[in-house]
């Protein structure tokens, strides 16, 4: 098992070199660079010249990519133009409410979703089977931002059950009780409408694995020893079925990002996804660069979860 | 000179394995293996799962790599992929173990017969049709049925379609792989017999491979017994069941049920003192590694591995 | 009697095809005596398979009608409560593919205690674990210690058949079905799966039910046979008798299409097994393949006959039966 683990985090490195080379090439290709949002527009052609070299603006791209990773290594990701301030400043704060809803809209897909795909599994072919499946395809053909905003009109604006934007209410002392509850009220409505999109990939997969799992020998033998129907499912079918499940965890992660992006968007809350939004409409351009390298790594992180988790799991591949 | 002459045959798989899976050891699938077939006769090649018969047949002709050896094919080397030409691979043909998987779902039985002409001889459509019809009538199938697809037909049926294809181009020698094992009793029958009336008229050579030592009896001239990817006994039919001399072809022939239930106590006598034999025998033949040693003459038709001696 | 265990009952089991029943196993009458080996022989399609399963009751969608009877107690209209008590407990069967019979997520030691766990509440976990190992020891594999924590894809296929048969008789089951236990492995794994099986009679006393294909195996293991065509019995005696001097033209046309000694041509049967939806439902199933034999020799609603004690046989066309490439039977007819 630890050498699959190695092995695989040998495939990883390379993944996430690859990805700094390509944010790092993207970055060089859009407009301005470092000084543009920082100098005074009415400095000399010299000046700036001097400026330029001084920040190493002139040298070899190879230089400068190992400066820029250098930078990253040490948490040094730039300097955002809008917020004058450090890249990673901008970003921190931002994280931790991106982090809390992606928590909650995981919690809500697998509250969710498993209860549905078991049943739907369970009893193939029922009324109750065709319901759950139908919302399966409508959650496929509904983009995100519709569904989202349907939810935050009837949940947010009718019903008035949620707050419709922010992070957290105004005047609350930070550190409080209080402070953290209103924190986590903002990410129940844009975590569920998440959670909502998200569990109809789960739910299909959970389904389909069970109705395959239901008509293997071994179920066969389960009955012929005498176990009762509820056992078998317990047992036998539910645990085969939802192990696999287990290894989407870490790909659910990637799907949370896009799902982030739109949501806290139509939220109006102040997570990574709005400010990536945001620095692309003020062509903050240090900011999304950093941000889409944040979002890769992210997704390589969970791919490599996935995998692992999958290993631990499933006997066939720990043993080896 | 031999009609197919395979000398010191060996199929080797890697193992990988380490932090960098590179190759760590190598499966040694078939492990010096050499024979001769003469034209006209059924050549069998019997062994349990894992002893390499059935890559010894897809590396005669080629589905997988020879590691060392030769393969020589009426006097021409054809060991290497590439040397293996036009010519080889109409002359040999391969029928398969699975008469449900190894026919193409989506086509109709005359594309799946027609396939190996089209491939090699360029005939009308009108031609064609006629020659799939012709060879479905040699296998007995109705030559009505050329628009109708594989699920269609029994295993039986199936599989005399895939005959029908591997005949097509009247090929010398067909590789047969467990043709047989996949079918109840009854079409088993037909297929062997069917096999066997082929063989006469278009001259045929069988290579049969088999784990089924009661049909390799039916239908062979030669046998030899593979373990672990190495012969244990070469010999005629008769050699090998009248006279066996390696302890593991005893184990195999003592193994198969009696079909007579007179016999029952003498069989089961017979078995309990062919598995005292093997284990107080063990050494005598078998090495260090668990496998055979070389083969030995012990007559001028029966080969028997045999720890040299001296 | 009171040496029998099972009865069956003009049992017939249906499955549904487009909205209609067609049966599988069709008016099937046996019985099963303790310490007794029932060999059920019969090509894909004959329903020997359909048989075992509707003993068990382990189709999931199928009608069984007639009676089944284990020690008196009718399988057929049990409630699922009461069946569960019985499966694994009273009954149990063996599979056919040790390769997917097993849980491939759960250690073969938990496989095995699932089956004491549920029909013996008062063994304890200690005393479970103890059973199992004790069981991996009775049914031959070596180090049961170990094997108790593996899983099945670290284990060869006989030793899994070997697991599955420890799974069924883990509690003395008095009733024992076998369902094709060694037509997955090797001929010299299955020499020593079947002697097992033997070994193990002799040890629980159970009625075991083989069902197989392969004469071979059922010449050597069987006290009885019966042969299965086309969803029926056709022939039922005991072993030797059956082999000595098999009566219905199914059973003889079987026998002479297995290659045996001296033998230069094998006997083929005409045509094909009907598949479930074209059987024929009226007269002798077996007419169709045997077309030279008058229609008038067949019964119109054929019965099994005694010929001789424990002789049965389907049909009284076998008395006018001949192989046709067999001329001196021909001119002779059968005795």
């Amino acid at each position: 098992m630890w050498k699959f683990i190695v092995r695989r985090l040998l495939i990883t490195f390379p993944q996430i070199v690859f990805l700094s080379v390509l944010v790092f090439i993207m970055a060089q290709l859009m407009p301005g660079d470092a000084l543009t949002g920082l100098i005074d527009p009415t400095i000399t052609q010299e000046a700036l010249e001097i400026q330029r070299e001084r920040l190493g603006l002139n040298n070899p791209w190879y230089i400068q990519y190992a400066d820029w990773v250098t930078g990253l290594v040490q948490g040094d990701l730039g300097q955002s133009y809008r917020f004058k301030t450090d890249v990673t400043a901008v970003i921190s704060e931002r994280l931790n409410n991106t982090v809390l809803l992606s928590v909650v809209a995981l919690v809500f897909t697998y509250l969710i979703a498993i209860p549905l795909g078991l049943i739907s599994g369970r009893y193939n072919d029922s009324p109750l089977d065709s319901a759950i499946t139908g919302y399966t395809y409508l959650g496929f053909a509904t983009p995100i931002f519709i569904f989202a905003l349907v939810i935050l009109w009837i949940f947010g604006y009718q019903l008035g059950w949620f707050p419709t934007s922010g992070s957290v209410a105004p005047g609350m002392q930070p550190g409080t009780m209080e402070y953290y509850l209103s924190k986590l009220n903002h990410s129940l409505l844009p975590g569920i409408s998440i959670a909502l999109i998200s569990v109809v990939g789960t739910v299909q997969y959970l389904r389909s694995e069970i109705v395959d799992t239901k008509q293997k020998d071994f179920i066969i033998t389960a009955r012929a020893k005498g176990a009762s129907e509820n056992r078998v499912y317990n047992r036998h079918i539910f645990r085969n079925s939802v192990l696999p499940i287990a290894a989407f965890f870490g790909w659910e992660i990637t799907s949370l990002i896009t799902g982030t992006v739109f949501v806290e968007r139509i939220f109006g809350y102040p997570g990574m996804g709005l400010l990536f939004l945001e620095s692309i409409g003020q062509r903050d351009f240090s900011v999304v660069t950093a941000l889409t390298l944040l979002f890769g790594i992210a997704s390589i992180l969970g791919a490599l979860l996935s995998d692992i988790i999958l290993g631990m799991v499933d006997p066939r591949i720990r043993i080896k | 000179m031999a009609f197919l002459d395979v000398k010191d045959l060996q199929v080797y798989f890697p193992i990988k394995g380490g932090i960098l899976n590179r190759t760590v050891d190598h499966i040694r699938a078939v492990d010096g293996v050499s024979f001769e077939l003469e034209q006209g006769k059924t050549y069998g090649l019997v062994g349990e799962s894992g002893s390499g018969k059935s890559t010894t047949g897809r590396a005669i002709i080629g589905l997988e790599d020879v590691t060392s050896g030769q393969v020589l094919f009426n006097g021409k080397d054809v060991t290497d992929k590439k040397a293996k030409t036009k010519d080889f691979r109409k002359d040999v043909q391969m029928i398969f173990q699975d008469p449900y998987s190894s026919l193409n779902p989506r086509k109709r039985v005359l594309d799946i017969v027609a396939e190996p002409l089209r491939n090699y001889e360029k005939l009308s459509k009108l031609e064609e049709r006629k020659r799939v019809q012709e060879l479905l009538d040699i296998v007995n199938v109705s030559s009505d049925s050329i628009f109708k697809y594989p699920h269609e037909f029994s295993g039986g049926q199936r599989q005399r379609i895939g005959i029908a294809r591997a005949i097509a181009l009247k090929p010398k020698l067909i590789i047969a792989d467990e043709p047989v094992s996949a079918l109840d009793v009854s079409v088993q029958a037909q297929v062997l017999n069917f096999l066997q009336e082929i063989q006469k008229e278009l001259n045929l050579t069988y290579l049969f491979i088999s784990h089924d030592l009661g049909v390799v009896k039916h239908m062979c001239d030669n046998i030899s017994i593979m373990y672990k990817g190495r012969y244990v006994e070469q010999g005629s039919t008769k050699d090998i069941f009248e006279n066996p001399q390696h302890i593991y072809t005893k184990r195999l022939i003592a193994a198969i049920p009696d079909i007579d239930p007179k016999n029952r106590e003498r069989q089961f006598k017979f078995r309990q003192e062919i598995a005292k034999e093997y284990r107080e025998s063990y050494d005598r033949y078998f090495d260090g590694n668990g496998l055979a040693f070389g083969l030995q003459s012990i007559s001028s038709t029966h080969k028997v591995a045999l720890p040299e001696k001296g | 009697m009171s040496n029998e265990l099972l009865k069956i009952k003009n049992l017939k089991t249906s499955f549904r095809i487009d909205d209609e029943y067609y049966a599988a196993v069709d008016d099937v009458t046996l019985t099963l005596n303790k310490n007794e080996i029932l060999g059920i022989v019969g090509e894909s399609g004959s329903g020997k398979s359909a048989l075992a399963f509707s003993i068990m009751r382990l189709h999931t969608r199928a009608k069984i009608e007639g009676e089944i009877s284990l020690n008196n107690q009718n399988i057929v209209k049990m409630p699922k409560s009461k069946l569960n008590k019985i499966r694994g407990d009273e009954m149990a069967m063996i599979f056919q593919d040790p390769l997917t019979a097993l849980n491939p997520l759960m250690p073969i030691g938990r496989q095995i205690e699932e089956n004491l766990f549920l029909h013996n509440k008062k063994l304890g976990q200690q005393g479970r674990k103890k059973r199992t190992i004790e069981l991996l020891n009775l049914v031959g594999i070596p180090r049961p210690e170990r094997v108790y924590e593996q899983f099945p894809h670290e284990l060869s296929g006989g030793m899994r058949q070997r697991v599955i048969i420890a799974i069924a008789i883990a509690n003395d089951p008095e009733l024992l079905i076998a369902d094709e236990p060694t037509t997955a492995l090797d001929v010299t794994i299955q020499a020593q799966i079947l002697d097992l099986i033997q070994e193990l009679k002799q040890k629980i006393h159970a009625g075991i039910i083989l069902i197989t294909h392969d004469l071979g195996v059922v010449a050597e293991m069987a006290d009885r046979v019966a042969v299965m065509y086309a969803g029926q019995i056709v022939e039922i005696a005991p072993v030797d008798k059956l082999f000595a001097n098999p009566l219905h033209p199914y059973t003889r046309s079987l026998l002479n299409s297995v290659p045996t000694e001296g033998q230069d041509r094998l006997h083929v049967i005409q045509g094909v097994v009907p598949t479930l939806k074209n059987l024929p439902r009226t007269g002798c199933r077996f007419a169709e393949r045997i077309p030279w034999v008058d229609a008038s020799h067949h019964e119109e609603n054929p019965d099994l006959h005694e010929v001789e004690p424990g002789h049965f046989v389907r049909c009284t066309c076998y008395k006018h039966f001949y192989f046709p490439d067999n001329k001196e039977e021909q001119e002779n007819g059968v005795s």
